[in-house]
């Protein structure tokens, strides 16, 4: 008797475990198409477009948060190999992820869809945000040809200042620093006259820093010497390699970086600018919902990098958002796919435009952008990105310069130590 | 008189649940890292061993990577301040709160409110504690210029002082539970022998060395472990007070963390191990000469 419960608590035990590890999702069982995100500021509005298409079409959609965005992440990648994918998700980082996703099969080509109706749904989008999601033929990545993804927004990286502390200092509101001597010089008078910092940033996030060296570095070598580095045809101990991180080094030199800048994350940076505790910030066109939500008065603008030089136009780090991908695995995927093209038509747009103050990622709502965004479409012929760029650094190289940099403005290493090590991590991951 | 089979698969019942957990979550995920460390897998798509498979080249890339060395002397820095500070604070205050005083227990909760705290907090606090404006509120400087100091005020998180005052942090957050099982040996030692070393005209700091050290030992080698095996891996506190600082307070779990993140799945596997190599052999280590110290006090059991 006593062997016979003791057996029963034995299969229990491992029925229990065997049916903790079954694949099927529950969310598989509703008749709903279940979406992943991270983006926490636009759940409510995303809920609302949802309860909107219902009402239209009767198909249940189901916006799902996942935060923080690499718990997100570590999330999408167990799912994807645990086969569980949901209808529709978004993959956060490189372009190297999103090809590993679709050599593995888990991502549906929109391609098909994208071009029918004469490209109608293709010719929403602005070609650099849609750039983002394509993979040409023959592309490094090794993936088939296509677009699998579907922009909802775009990001633009640029400087920002403070007009209230700018009039305070006796400078021009509306006249901004167009080159880098410039750009100390301002901060320099406002620090003067106001005593307030001259330049913060979440440097803390070393990939902050990375987007400003590489603006910084293709105004003074031009693209194809940056590409030429990463293709490791020219070293990063190059004199003109020194020069751009020996601007972060007179940035500290000058006194106009706050305090801790170097362990500062981007939303302590965020709540800094917004608080008026520095004129200038460099941040993305998300920051326009941030500093409402933090300070609905604060009267700013973007503007773009000051150049260092004048041989080489100014790129400007942007055109990546916010997109979502339809699972290869998922049993609605036609289902998903039309209500991902519902979701950017230019009334959704419009709707997430007015709500969450973003970018959008399709044409024709320029008049609808937030007064502070109107001024970043000029830079938008002039977008640059890793992900479209023709060969991309590894990301350990990249991690060695983001560390090397915040050394720099901790006053820890020179740019040439810090040139002599980045140089030395390309080599080393290069010999293998 | 023999057990049957019966009676054997009883007793197995009782440890089964322990063995199914242990064996899934430990002893299977153990042999998987090991695998995938020898590949190049990036943890997307079906996994195989052929198609990835490096041999040990990870291994390699470890032995010469400077930043994994670098974060490795991190760890072992906050370590020694851990082992040696923390350590010997949390020993003087359980001496003190072991003998008779006023208000023993309000101190026992105090001094083990830190350690209850999430490390986040503890990071987070701490940074708003001795960073200045735009992002923290100095409240350290502010404390120093009050009692005559003011000289003394400066950035606590910048320069090459961010890893020691790193150390302290960590230290001030981890004192309190090496307080308690501090306290809990001390009160484990019978009062005859202080007794008896009082009788016998021993000084406190005789009975302290001759008594108090050598039976403690046991509890010092699980501490010292336990302050090893906790500080190597020390993690979210550190990362919400410096965020590394440009490689200054980065720690090997971050590095670690740093490689899956970007599905180096493989490179992180090769790192877990060898971290964890070097943290058992460190604890095997001290457990022996912890041991050989108990023959020498010949407080060892036969």
């Amino acid at each position: 008797m006593r062997f016979k419960k003791v057996l029963f608590f034995l299969t229990a035990i491992v029925v229990l475990v065997l049916s903790a590890c079954s694949q099927k999702p529950a969310e598989d069982e509703k008749n709903e198409i279940v979406i992943w995100h991270w983006m926490t500021d636009r759940q409510t509005a995303f809920k609302e477009l949802a309860k909107k298409y219902e009402e239209q079409t009767g198909v249940k959609i189901g916006f799902k948060l996942i935060f923080p965005p690499d718990i997100y992440s570590q999330k999408v990648i167990a799912a994807a190999r645990a086969e569980t994918l949901p209808d529709i998700f978004g993959i956060l980082g490189e372009k190297r992820t999103l090809g590993s996703f679709i050599r593995a099969g888990y991502i549906v080509n929109l391609n098909s869809y994208m071009e029918a109706n004469q490209e109608e749904w293709k010719e929403r989008f602005y070609p650099q945000t849609l750039k983002l999601l394509a993979f040409p033929k023959d592309s490094h990545y090794d993936v088939p040809p296509g677009i699998y993804g579907v922009p909802i927004d775009t990001t633009i990286m640029q400087f920002v200042y403070n007009r209230s502390l700018f009039k305070e200092a006796g400078l021009v509101p509306d006249k901004y620093p167009e080159t880098f001597k410039e750009f100390i010089a301002y901060t320099q008078t406002v620090k003067e006259k106001t005593k307030v910092n001259g330049f913060v940033c979440g440097w803390g996030e070393g990939w902050l820093l990375n987007c400003l060296a590489t603006e910084w570095a293709i105004n003074l070598m031009g693209e194809d010497k940056f590409f030429k580095t990463i293709k490791g045809e020219v070293p990063y101990t190059d004199k003109e390699w020194i020069e751009v991180f020996s601007l972060f080094s007179k940035l500290k030199d000058e006194g106009i970086l706050v305090s801790n800048i170097a362990t500062m994350t981007n939303k302590e940076s965020e709540s800094a600018f917004s608080r008026g505790k520095a004129v200038f910030s460099f941040n993305g066109s998300w920051a326009v919902n941030v500093y409402k939500q933090l300070s609905p008065d604060l009267d700013y603008a973007f503007f773009p990098l000051p150049k260092v030089s004048s041989r080489f136009p100014v790129k400007t780090w942007g055109g990546a958002g916010s997109s979502f991908m339809v699972s290869a695995k998922s049993s609605r995927k036609e289902e998903a796919i039309k209500f991902l093209n519902w979701f950017t038509s230019e009334e959704q747009q419009k709707f997430l435009i007015r709500e969450t103050n973003n970018f959008p990622a399709i044409k024709g709502c320029e008049e609808y952008l937030p007064q502070n965004l109107k001024s970043s479409i000029n830079v938008f012929s002039s977008l640059t990105h890793p992900d479209v760029w023709p060969y991309s650094e590894d990301s350990r190289v990249i991690e060695v310069l983001n560390k090397g940099l915040q050394q720099i403005v901790m006053d820890l290493k020179t740019p040439q130590e810090v040139a002599l090590e980045i140089q030395r991590k390309k080599e080393k991951i290069s010999r293998k | 008189m023999k057990a049957s089979l019966k009676d054997n698969a009883v007793d197995f019942s009782f440890v089964f649940p322990a063995v199914l957990i242990f064996s899934i979550f430990y002893i299977y995920p153990f042999f998987y890292s090991f695998i995938l460390s020898l590949t190049n897998y990036d943890l997307i798509g079906n996994f195989d061993f052929k198609k990835y498979y490096v041999g040990f080249r990870n291994f390699q890339d470890i032995f010469s990577d400077r930043d994994w060395w670098k974060s490795m002397y991190n760890g072992a820095f906050i370590t020694f301040w851990a082992l040696t500070f923390q350590n010997i604070l949390a020993l003087i205050l359980a001496l003190a709160v072991d003998k008779v005083i006023r208000l023993k227990k309000f101190y026992r909760v105090v001094f083990f409110i830190l350690p209850v705290l999430s490390e986040i907090i503890i990071g987070l606090l701490m940074r708003q504690f001795l960073i200045s404006e735009p992002v923290g509120r100095d409240v350290f400087n502010h404390l120093l210029t009050n009692v005559g100091l003011g000289a003394m005020a400066q950035e606590w998180l910048s320069g090459d002082k961010v890893r020691l005052v790193t150390a302290l942090v960590h230290c001030w957050k981890g004192f309190g539970w090496a307080f308690v099982i501090f306290l809990a040996g001390l009160q484990s030692i019978p009062e005859q022998l202080y007794e008896a070393a009082r009788i016998d005209g021993a000084n406190a700091w005789r009975t302290f060395c001759k008594v108090t050290v050598p039976l403690l030992m046991p509890v010092i080698t699980l501490i010292l472990v336990l302050t090893i095996l906790g500080t190597m891996q020390a993690f979210a506190m550190i990362l919400a007070l410096t965020k590394g600082a440009g490689g200054e307070t980065t720690v090997p779990v971050m590095i670690i963390y740093f490689h899956l993140g970007n599905r180096f799945a493989g490179l992180a596997c090769a790192e877990g191990l060898i971290l964890g190599i070097i943290l058992v052999a460190v604890s095997f280590t001290m457990f022996f000469i912890s041991k050989k110290v108990r023959e020498k006090y010949g407080v060892l059991p036969d």
